[in-house]
């Protein structure tokens, strides 16, 4: 129970650090309702087009881009939490001083990032949703039980995607230099996350691959969820089998690359 | 001042190239990475015309024309001026300070700041993107439509290269507050990728003459395409990107100054 205690003050500090800078999140908040008003004339515009595009029916795609914008920081989808730090401890050899702690490396992240994703949400996420709502006929559920069930589908689609970031910024022990990396998990994020569409408006062929893969966990899965258009215990199967294939995946490349930062030296 | 200043960027340009050659495999890359996050916007253009024929009544050629306008020439200011988004960081943690006191104008120090060759991707992915596109439209060309294209490029550049110093500027003031220019830089262009008729009107019309992003390709576009453009603007707008270029930078360059003359440094 003390090592349970121990990670919540980590999560608690995540989600403090994040809280301390008002005017940085009042800016973010600001952008992010900027870029849900741009996406939503555009998608209005296609399912204008195309009605039913997805299976979704116009109100449907606006609360998608509105969702959108809510966890593109929560989730750090384009990258920004906790794997940006823990490059640059790699880095700069900072992680041997981690290593040294007696306290498991992958959890003690993993906490900071679900308290760092948990402020994002309230402080960064709720504020442009609730503007597209009040502006915007949305999709929304009445019943509670709903939006339970999406609570838990975003706590786990923090997770997945924790798990996706780790693994890359573990990669920063061969690389040397997080940049490139970094890049890479922007644009893989964006695009299979369903930042740019809807993955279920892709067309047949690369929809079926990109559902099936774990940033379809982020954004696809949660706004399915809220809407009504996913069976919900498949969605938490599909999250949970993710999340924990990642998170295993990430303990063995952490295994393998805490054998080489001995050699490396920082 | 001006030579001074393209001068000193030039150096320190220079210095940031070699040192980004240092982790080679990690160049490498980040400018393959560059080109396809920023063509990513296209690609999405191009899965959403794998549903449909037209969006806001444009073709695909006719929307790829106003991506590669916007892309190329927001990839030209992004190359340049792109690194004035760290000013924020540089003025809370005291660095800013060490650039005043050097010898060369600040604002070359600032935007040589961190140069990263890597942004080379995003004009080239525009620069493709307009390729096909004009030799996919169909336009009955004539001289004034093809030479309206390389100066509209270089505007647009310009128009957003003030948006960038516009944003420093504002920096100053509000340190934390950085991200606010992203809504205007990055926003502005995936705003211009599509159509002005997707929009609403007042909307289009805060683009044409509060913030005149519309001149970087919106309006131009809108007479090379013969397309009515959704606000009613007279039959010389088409041709004014240069001239609306050159106040939107002598703007900026007043923000630029007056926020550097009101800057303080950070301590307690």
């Amino acid at each position: 129970m003390g090592s349970a205690r121990l990670y919540l003050a980590v999560a608690v500090g995540g989600f403090r650090r994040y809280a301390s800078y008002r005017v940085a999140t009042a800016a973010g908040v600001f952008t992010n309702t900027v870029f849900g008003l741009i996406l939503v004339y555009t998608y209005l515009a296609l399912w204008e087009e195309r009605p039913g595009l997805g299976g979704y029916d116009q109100a449907q795609a606006v609360t998608y881009v509105w969702l959108g914008q809510c966890l593109y920081a929560t989730l750090a989808i384009q990258g920004g939490g906790a794997e940006k730090d823990l490059m640059e401890r790699i880095g700069t050899g900072g992680i041997a001083v981690d290593l040294y702690r007696p306290v498991d490396l992958q959890l003690w992240w993993l906490a900071g990032d679900v308290g760092r994703a948990g402020f994002q949400l309230l402080g960064r996420g709720v504020v442009p949703f609730v503007f597209g709502s009040l502006l915007f006929p949305m999709a929304l559920p009445a019943e509670a039980a709903a939006w339970a069930a999406f609570a838990v589908t975003l706590l786990l689609a923090a997770v997945v995607s924790f798990g996706i970031r780790y693994l890359a910024a573990l990669s920063v022990f061969w690389l040397m230099d997080g940049r490139g990396i970094g890049q890479v998990l922007m644009i893989t994020g964006v695009f299979f996350s369903g930042m740019v569409l809807p993955l279920n408006a892709f067309p047949d062929g690369l929809g079926d691959v990109v559902r099936v893969l774990p940033w379809a966990a982020q954004l696809q899965v949660p706004a399915d969820v809220l809407m009504g258009e996913a069976d919900v215990w498949g969605a938490f199967a599909f999250q949970a089998a993710w999340a924990v294939a990642l998170l295993a995946a990430g303990r063995l490349l952490q295994s393998a690359a805490t054998r080489r930062v001995v050699v490396q030296g920082g | 001042m001006f030579v001074e200043g393209v001068r000193a960027y030039g150096l320190i340009a220079g210095m940031w190239v070699r040192s980004g050659m240092t982790y080679r495999a990690s160049f490498a890359f980040t400018v393959v990475g560059n080109l396809l996050v920023t063509g990513l916007d296209f690609v999405g253009i191009l899965l959403m015309f794998s549903q449909v024929d037209s969006l806001g009544g444009w073709s695909l050629p006719e929307i790829a024309l106003l991506y590669g306008l916007s892309a190329t020439s927001f990839g030209i200011a992004d190359l340049v001026l792109g690194s004035l988004d760290v000013l924020g960081g540089r003025m809370r943690d005291g660095s800013f300070d060490v650039l005043l006191v050097r010898p060369a104008p600040v604002l070359a120090q600032v935007g040589a700041d961190r140069f990263a060759l890597r942004r080379l991707g995003r004009v080239t992915q525009g620069v493709v993107v307009l390729g096909w596109a004009l030799a996919a439209v169909d336009v009955d060309w004539s001289a004034v439509k093809v030479l309206l294209v390389p100066v509209v490029v270089v505007s647009g550049a310009a128009i957003f290269s003030a948006v960038f110093v516009a944003g420093a500027a504002f920096q100053v003031f509000a340190q934390d507050a950085a991200e606010v220019q992203n809504a205007f830089t990055y926003g502005g262009n995936t705003l211009l990728q599509y159509p002005p008729s997707v929009f609403g009107k007042d909307l289009v019309r805060g683009v044409t003459f509060m913030l005149p992003l519309a001149f970087v390709n919106w309006v131009p576009a809108a007479y090379v395409l013969e397309r009515p453009y959704p606000i009613g603007l007279p039959g010389w707008a088409a041709f004014a990107s240069p001239l609306v270029a050159v106040g939107c930078c002598a703007l900026a360059g007043l923000a630029w100054r007056t926020g550097l003359r009101s800057y303080r440094s950070t301590g307690s």
